[in-house]
């Protein structure tokens, strides 16, 4: 009874944390936070590479 | 479980090369970008505006998609200064899907200190009393140099540096400062004492993985730190067979991340490379996608 509990437990989990990543992912396709990502990985990053 | 599946193995590592192929198919797809390597120039298409699931600097001549730490933290310390829906959202579902399994499978890092440790030098083993508090330094880096820094410590510019990127990844100095350096004489010439650092770091981490299996991303991955919060909720999930494991410890013992296997399977520390499935002489250990039934947890050993 208890292991069936803590397994729904995990299952509600679960499925809440799939709902919060795709409603954040709409969120930001929507602002177009992808563009700024895109912006960003197109230029080499000095400091990633140690130079800056 | 659905989907699960289970090797039967005679004390082999049958699994083992089947998770070498999947790292290095992973390796290969993330640096698809072969022309850069020559060149020295880094990808500059549209897949950049994705993230991949792994520790892959977006200045690798190689990459094709963005580094999800190094966009995290432009996100947060950038000029716009916003919440990363996008980026954590993305995040999020890597790690609700997959969980450790992308540091076990998919990071190319990981296949590097993988490599490493084969190469035959006496290995140590870490004492549990020093390996489990510094294994939440991960979590550590992440807050500090991943989210807080940025986020807090602004400058005059009004941009903060990619602390983490900056000063400690190891990924963007042997995928992208390194490759870079070597093709593009220019940008040799501006190599200084920040580089010497990351080499330096670098160095350490290579050398470390020489005796310890995978100490990055045991003790300071921020990406395995964020996914390890997910490992025991995600739909890849590790499952053991309580009636049918004997145990023998096998397991536990051949477990290259030291998780204790019969008593908590799904550990944030498992990074699901099936290697305790491989040698289990019982085929009590399964792994696969879980949509509903009962994940595994601490589902001890019958008893004798």
């Amino acid at each position: 009874m208890r292991s069936a509990l803590k397994h729904s437990a995990v299952l509600s989990v679960r499925y809440g944390l799939l709902a919060a990543a795709l409603v954040l992912l709409a969120a930001g396709l929507l602002r177009r936070e992808y563009a700024e990502v895109l912006q960003k990985a197109v230029r080499i990053c000095l400091e990633c590479i140690g130079i800056g | 479980m659905s989907g699960m599946h289970r090797d039967r193995v005679k004390g082999g590592a049958k699994r083992v090369p089947v998770q070498q192929a999947v790292q290095i198919l992973s390796a290969v797809l993330v640096n698809g970008y072969i022309a850069g390597f020559q060149k020295g120039t880094i990808f500059t298409g549209g897949t950049k505006a994705v993230c991949v699931p792994v520790l892959h600097c977006y200045s690798c001549p190689g990459a094709l998609g963005a580094c999800p730490i190094g966009a995290l933290q432009a996100a947060v310390g950038g000029v716009k200064r916003h919440f990363p829906f996008y980026v954590l959202g993305l995040l999020m579902l890597f790690g609700v899907v997959l969980g450790r399994a992308v540091c076990g499978l998919l990071c190319p890092f990981g296949l590097v200190q993988d490599l490493l440790h084969k190469i035959p030098v006496p290995k140590v083993r870490v004492p549990k009393r020093l390996d489990r508090p510094a294994r939440f330094l991960k979590y550590l880096v992440l807050l500090v140099l991943v989210i807080g820094l940025p986020a807090f410590a602004v400058t005059k510019t009004g941009v903060t540096p990619p602390y983490f990127c900056q000063y400690l990844c190891p990924a963007g100095t042997l995928g992208g400062g390194i490759p870079l350096m070597i093709a593009d004489p220019a940008l040799r010439g501006l190599a200084g004492r920040l580089f010497g650092w990351k080499v330096l770091v670098l160095a350490a981490v290579m050398a470390a993985s020489l005796l310890i299996h995978r100490p990055f991303c045991r003790y300071l991955c921020p990406l395995g730190a964020f996914y390890a919060l997910f490992n025991r909720f995600s739909f890849f999930q590790m499952h053991l067979d309580g009636q049918k494991c004997t145990g023998c410890k096998q397991c536990e013992r051949s477990c290259p991340m030291e998780v204790e296997v019969t008593g908590n399977i799904n550990s944030p520390e498992c990074i699901r490379c099936g290697r305790c499935k491989a040698v289990c002489p019982a085929g009590a250990i399964a792994s696969g996608f879980s949509c509903g039934r009962k994940p595994g947890r601490a589902e001890g050993p019958k008893k004798a």
